[in-house]
């Protein structure tokens, strides 16, 4: 289930602005790839262009080759749509659909896929989902609740069942817990430690300490100058990055001399 | 009021014998600006909701008498309140019922290519365009219906009549057609175009107002963009939906001069929409007999005015009931 995938030479547009440069890089499956970097070098655009929600706002357009199991995400018989269920998507702030219970919120996007379920399998996807993601104890008994009813840590939790529930081959995480406390965010981090057996996760950070916790390797993202577009500067394990970088800007930014 | 100054300069100014002294935790500048809006949004509140008693009371009291008059006052079609007001009601609102059942899909559709499917530079115009359509006068609205629309709509009465005229039940409401198009369906029509602008522009901005948080959770589940819309855009919008088409049917009910042109009005109550002579709607009903009226007369048309207001009053809580209905259930 989980994939590898291959990133050769992409350069990430908003209009003509350039705003990522020449990212080549190889994240292993089933292994967890934290992105870092300061605020506004791009971590996050690349990390939408992996699953092409880059693309959904106006004028934005990606440039290279972003291959998962030996698929190339932009060639152009490729459907944005189809990446998506193939590659997940948890965001900075939970946002389960208001609309919806516990339940539905975690069989939305399956009900996109195959229509129709039995309810017997529902309730079973319902169940490994929630806990996959550790929130089925919690929720069990008010499974019908909305899921705008939960804490902040158990909503982005249940935004990560939802995710899971599909089973996709990619799991993207943009700062998964940058709004929540840090027991939310301690519980997401056991999470994505148990995740990694069964998906190749990707995650973007603020929190150097988080990225040293969780990932297997880093990549560190930089801007060369204000207005210049970002670049990644170096990828390694994150043992390595974090003990004996290659680059002296990395060095800089872990060691919180930034400049 | 502001309180005492005396205080204020005592922290500003600290000196030393007044170093010692506490804050000053009554705030010197809260309460005027506040209570100025305060009173002024009661104000406005306490207004309309004055005004609108103000009608239901004028009309209770004018029309009052309207509902026992002598059985020539309501002649020489009826005999009495009842069988003047019914056919007035059914044609009130066959003519809203087409009117909604032609504009709220196109509204709604508009608003969504407006909102989230059109580029902006198709967008913004096709938006201003709409709204001007607002503008347009409803006597021009009339005069257009009434001399160019309803003679284009003939082969189309026509054909309905052809086509659905014979299937049992639905025939029923369309028996034998109007020559001149001048029917309950085209005052629809009509109608349907003038609610059309208000419906589309209230509906775009409670779509376009849908978190882009909601709609990326959706797209990165891989739904389509229609998928999507189901998905966030449409619960989000619910509310505002129900009040733009609430809003629109307002003014279908009321709206007298395009049905007044449009319409050949008749007096026998039938379900045929497209039939030769129809009964018209309550308020084109009194901009027609308001001025030929006796003192009699008028107090039926203002008991027909209550009718219509009670009944739009209702229409509107309805609505309301059944959309807070599915979301009180949701909230629970």
């Amino acid at each position: 289930m989980a994939k590898s995938i291959d990133i050769s030479d992409v350069n990430i547009y908003y209009g003509d602005f350039l705003a990522v440069e020449g990212v080549n890089m190889t994240i292993r499956a089933g292994a967890v790839t934290a992105f870092i970097g300061p605020s506004g070098c791009g971590k996050s655009t690349f990390l939408r262009s992996l699953n092409r929600m880059h693309e959904v706002i106006p004028g934005a357009r990606v440039e290279g080759k972003i291959v998962v199991d030996g698929q190339d995400l932009y060639d152009p018989g490729v459907d944005p749509v189809a990446v998506r269920r193939q590659v997940g998507m948890v965001f900075q702030r939970p946002n389960p659909f208001p609309t919806m219970s516990i339940y539905d919120n975690v069989l939305a996007g399956l009900k996109l896929n195959a229509g129709k379920m039995k309810k017997s399998a529902a309730d079973e996807v319902v169940e490994r989902s929630l806990r996959g993601a550790n929130l089925w104890n919690e929720v069990k008994d008010r499974l019908n609740k909305p899921g705008m009813g939960l804490s902040g840590g158990q909503q982005q939790r249940l935004c990560i069942a939802r995710a899971i529930a599909v089973e996709p081959q990619v799991l993207l995480m943009d700062e998964p817990c940058s709004a929540l406390d840090p027991i939310s965010t301690s519980a997401i981090e056991d999470l994505i430690h148990e995740l990694k057996n069964d998906f190749t996760i990707v995650i973007v950070t603020h929190n150097m300490q988080q990225a040293a916790r969780v990932s297997d390797d880093t990549g560190f993202f930089n801007l060369k100058a204000t207005g210049e577009p970002g670049h990644l500067v170096e990828f390694n394990p994150t043992k390595k990055m974090f003990a004996n970088p290659d680059d002296p800007a990395t060095e800089a930014y872990i060691s919180g001399r930034f400049g | 009021m502001p309180p005492p100054n005396d205080e204020v300069t005592a922290v500003t100014a600290p000196t030393a014998e007044t170093e010692d002294v506490s804050a000053n935790w009554a705030s010197a500048r809260a309460g005027v600006g506040d209570r100025i809006f305060a009173g002024t949004a009661l104000a406005a509140g306490l207004t309309i909701l004055a005004a609108l008693a103000g009608v239901f009371i004028f009309l209770a009291v004018k029309g009052a008498s309207g509902f026992t008059k002598p059985t020539e006052v309501y002649g020489p079609h009826a005999e009495s309140f009842l069988g003047y007001v019914v056919p007035l009601l059914v044609g009130t609102f066959t003519a809203s019922v087409i009117a909604l059942i032609i504009a709220v899909p196109l509204s709604f559709g508009i608003a969504l290519v407006i909102s989230h499917y059109a580029p902006r530079w198709i967008a913004a115009p096709v938006a201003y365009v709409i709204d001007l359509l607002a503008a347009v006068p409803s006597v021009v609205y009339g005069l257009w219906g009434a001399f160019f629309l309803a003679k284009q709509l003939v082969p189309l009465h026509v054909w309905l009549h052809e086509t659905l005229g014979p299937i049992p039940l639905v025939g029923e409401l369309f028996g034998e057609p109007n020559p001149a198009g001048r029917s309950v369906l085209t005052a629809g029509i009509v109608l349907a175009i003038m609610i059309l602008p208000i419906i589309t522009a209230i509906t775009r901005e409670v779509f376009s107002r849908t978190p882009r948080l909601h709609e990326e959770a959706a797209l990165a589940l891989g739904a389509t963009r229609w998928e999507m819309v189901r998905m966030t855009v449409f619960p989000y919008a619910r509310s505002g939906m129900v009040s733009a088409v609430m809003l629109g049917l307002g003014r279908a009910l009321g709206e007298t001069m395009a049905v007044t042109m449009v319409l050949s009005v008749g007096f026998d109550l039938s379900w045929n929409i497209i039939a030769t002579s129809s009964p018209t709607s309550i308020a084109a009903n009194i901009a027609l007999k308001y001025k030929e009226r006796s003192a009699d007369l008028l107090n039926v048309l203002v008991a027909t005015g209550l009718v219509l207001f009670l009944m739009t009053f209702l229409v509107n809580f309805l609505a309301r009931w059944i959309v807070g209905r599915s979301e009180r259930r949701m909230a629970r």
